[in-house]
């Protein structure tokens, strides 16, 4: 167990090492900085030499080379656009994006969830198809759309949640935290949802299909057959046994809500990770790029490590195998 | 009756006590962030402008452009070489410090070393030093006319406050280093720095012992980030917000006849222009081989009567644009009113003159354009070639982001055929700065930086250097429209119009909107 924990976490280095690459590779493509740092009277001898000291002009082995070296030091270097240095920079912005990520998953499990038993145990119900219709809108219509139409309705014609922003934080060392005051929580709400809303009926449809295959299974009849209560027969047998699909799922997604959160996060100007990189991305701020891209490999690693984990929790059979081979 | 007032008398002091208990707390947003809180960080108009509600100029700009007193109470030209500036006494820095001729000295030192962007303002300074304990005197290369228009947009910082925090010089990215400054700011302007997390929000308070009497009747100002379109005129719309600039054009009109929402327009000094290469003996972006069209005079003015800019302002910007002839604009010291007259637009003399050039089928060339510089200059872009094809140039746009579009068009490559640019003469204020960087031959003494296209008219190239040093105002004035009629005669560029600056507010908000589009804070009353 320890031995697979730590060979997983070693292949985690080639796939950021692989990222790292690819991502140094594209950046030749995103234009030059120099002309964002600096102002319409610097001279082109001052452009040339910025350039020159800041690396640009190196062969791409070279850069790729210096920022690896620097980055096994902890160094990620300063940003061109903000000239503060990206660790700190990220770091800041990583509570408000796993903060709202959170909130996303949670959203989308507490209720995709329970719609998706609900509509798999009653498939005929006129509500069943209304939530069926219902989910077709969060595959069917683009993030910012459903963040411009929720900003739409509930901040600007009922006036009861903000459009923007992440209200009144509180730092608990360099973690802050929009949890504990009320400003932050309502500012919390509208972007959870968009971000959440793809993920929930993702969830739910997975659910629902998989609940029906179960409930015509042959120990679901022996449940009833032996006369257990409904509720144990949906929740404790059925729904427990839908749970391994759900569970990949919703660790894959969580990688994607946490990198994807960039469209949310720029409708609602909420000061995360996502706004950082694509605001980075148009001022070609490389340093922070190449960090964003790294970490964000190096989360769906750690993400991918925990669903592999909660395999052994969830389904026995997985950990019946571990111990006979150990025998 | 001695009762009665005592009672009239304190009821009095209660109500004026309780006067400034009715905080006015200003909440405004823009799309992008002041990227610095160090006033030499960027050279750009909305951190300059920003952070000079903090830290002041010798001489500032009033809400006409004209220079006023501000730290200096009275400056000029001891000799021609060297200017003077006597500094405002009693001047107070919101730490409590003396604001003296020391820190106006390490100030404009600061502003040209290492790691400061406005180096620039300086090639004309040989020394800065002490005359007095309240007075500066700057000695230049040669005669500088302008030096007074330069120093508007740098701030004065504390000497002792900048050595006590190691930011003696401003953060050198090359250095891998942070700044103490970058993140704090202590100035003597009408504000004080409150409260700062970058790309969030930016909060300021007054600065209670300002030396000039406040305009303003705000208690706090909190400036956030607001990056989306959309969201921005949401956060107005619902009142989160009193109020946003780059507003986008399409949602002009309908912040215009919102309820609670007011709109305020009026022409930037920014000229949004076309170019041409003058320089190949070939373009590299074309089907005329052997030769370059644009060399030929009458090409040029073909293209220039072929673009309808009426149809521009009317149906690409909605209204919100201002056709010019010249490359500067009202405001800018050196425009011309009587020049300010385009060509007519007359696709059939462009076809004619096309014909006597030698091109009666045309050709092709394409068209450089960026697509996140100025309002809606893709849009324009494809206009033009549409008004192009009209006359028979078949134009392919190649439309960018800036990074690489810029990256691209400008020097040392110039990798160009025909192309668009914006240019205000944010440093000087004056026609020069234009002449020089655009118009100049280059790459002749570091002139015609921007001159994209390589045009080159020795006539032209020795009136601006006569102008650069001229100190008499009627020559300097008159030789100004001689250089413009040079260039527009000549047909050197194809200048479109000035974007509108466009600002919407709550209804209750009174403010002053610069044509340099600058957002002074000290203007601002909420009623």
């Amino acid at each position: 167990m320890i031995a697979f924990v730590i060979r997983r976490l070693l292949q985690s280095i080639v796939v950021m090492l692989t990222v790292a690459f690819v991502a140094f590779f594209l950046f030749n493509f995103v234009g030059d900085p120099i002309n964002n740092m600096v102002g319409q009277d610097t001279s082109m001898a001052d452009r040339e030499r910025l350039r020159q000291d800041l690396g640009l002009n190196d062969p791409f082995p070279v850069r790729f080379a210096t920022f690896v070296g620097n980055a096994l030091q902890g160094k990620f270097g300063v940003s061109y656009r903000m000239a503060e240095p990206v660790g700190r920079l990220i770091a800041s912005r990583l509570p408000a994006t796993l903060e709202l990520s959170l909130m996303a998953a949670s959203f989308a499990l507490l209720v995709g969830i329970p719609m998706g038993v609900y509509t798999g145990l009653y498939p005929k119900r006129l509500s069943s198809r209304f939530f069926l219709t219902i989910s077709l809108i969060g595959i069917s219509l683009p993030t910012f759309l459903i963040g411009i139409l929720l900003i739409l309705v509930f901040a600007v014609l009922l006036g009861v949640l903000p459009s923007f922003g992440r209200g009144d934080v509180v730092k608990l060392g360099w973690w802050s935290t929009g949890f504990l005051t009320a400003s932050g929580w309502k500012a919390v709400v509208l972007p959870a949802i968009t971000l959440g809303l793809f993920q929930m009926t993702l969830i739910m449809r997975l659910v629902r299909s998989e609940m029906l295959e179960v409930m015509r299974t042959d120990y679901i009849k022996f449940a009833r057959a032996r006369g257990l209560t409904d509720r144990a027969v949906h929740f404790g047998h059925a729904l427990k046994n839908t749970l391994v699909p759900v569970i990949t799922i919703t660790g894959l997604q969580l990688g994607a809500i946490i990198a994807f959160a960039i469209v949310t996060e720029t409708v609602f100007q909420w000061p995360g990770m996502g706004l950082l990189f694509l605001q980075s991305v148009q001022f070609a701020d490389i340093p922070v790029m190449a960090t964003y891209l790294i970490l964000i490999a190096f989360f769906f690693v750690v993400i991918n490590l925990i669903v592999d984990l909660l395999y052994y929790v969830v389904d026995p059979r997985l950990r019946i195998d571990v111990q006979i081979r150990a025998n | 009756m001695r009762l009665i007032n005592l009672v009239t008398a304190s009821a009095l002091a209660l109500a004026a006590a309780s006067m400034p208990a009715s905080a006015k707390t200003f909440k405004w947003a823009n799309d992008g962030d002041v990227s610095s809180m160090d006033p030499f960080a960027r050279n750009e108009t909305f951190l300059l402008t920003f952070m000079s509600n903090i830290y002041e100029p010798l001489v500032r700009r009033d809400r006409n452009l004209k220079l006023e007193p501000a730290l200096a109470v009275k400056w000029g030209q001891a000799s021609p070489t060297v200017w003077r500036f006597d500094l405002r006494p009693g001047v107070k820095f919101s730490d409590g410090s003396p604001f003296t001729a020391d820190d106006a000295v390490f100030s404009l030192t600061r502003a040209n070393s290492q790691g400061s962007n406005m180096t620039g303002y300086f090639v004309s300074v040989k020394e800065i030093r002490k005359a007095g304990d309240l007075a500066v005197e700057v000695e230049t290369k040669y005669p500088d006319p302008l030096l007074d228009q330069k120093f508007a947009a740098l701030g004065m910082m504390s000497k002792a406050w900048a050595e006590k925090n190691n930011a003696q010089q401003s953060a050198d990215l090359t250095k891998m280093q942070e700044n103490f400054a970058t993140r704090n700011a202590m100035g003597t302007g009408p504000f004080v720095l409150s409260g700062r997390e970058p790309d969030v929000r930016t909060t300021l308070k007054p600065n209670a012992g300002w030396w000039d009497k406040p305009e303003h009747n705000l208690t706090e100002v909190i400036f956030s980030r607001v990056a989306n379109d959309a969201t921005r005129v949401a956060a107005l719309l619902s009142g989160e917000i009193d109020m946003i600039y780059t507003v986008p054009p399409q949602d002009t009109e309908r912040l215009k006849n919102a309820a609670t929402t007011k709109v305020l327009e009026g022409p930037e000094t920014r000229v949004v222009y076309l170019g041409f290469d003058h320089l190949r003996p070939e373009l590299l972006h074309s089907n005329v081989k052997g030769k370059n069209p644009f060399k030929d005079k009458r090409v040029r003015e073909a293209f220039y009567r072929a673009i309808d800019v009426e149809s521009i302002r009317t149906k690409v910007m909605r209204g919100q644009a201002t056709p010019v002839a010249l490359m500067v604009a009202p405001g800018i010291n050196g425009y011309a009113k009587e020049l300010d007259v385009r060509p007519k637009y007359d696709p059939a003399l462009s076809r004619k003159l096309l014909a006597e050039a030698g091109y009666p089928e045309g050709f092709e060339v394409q068209m450089d354009c960026p697509n996140d510089r100025y309002v809606n200059d893709e849009k324009i872009c494809q206009a033009v070639v549409a008004m192009l094809a009209r006359i028979n140039i078949r134009v392919f746009l190649l439309a960018q982001t800036r990074t690489r579009y810029f990256a691209q068009i400008l020097g040392p490559a110039y990798n160009t055929s025909f192309f668009m640019l914006g240019w205000s003469p944010a440093a000087t204020y004056d026609t020069h700065n234009p002449f020089e960087q655009l118009i100049q031959s280059r790459p002749e003494r570091g002139k015609g930086l921007f001159n994209v296209g390589g045009y080159s008219n020795k006539a032209f190239d020795a009136l601006a250097d006569k102008i650069e040093v001229e100190t008499d105002k009627a020559k300097r004035d008159a030789m100004i429209k001689e250089a413009h009629r040079l260039y527009r005669d000549d047909f050197a560029y194809i200048p479109l119009h000035q974007q509108a600056l466009v600002w919407a507010m709550k209804r209750n908000v009174d403010l002053v909107q610069p044509a340099d589009n600058s957002f002074p804070l000290r203007f601002v009353n909420l009623k």
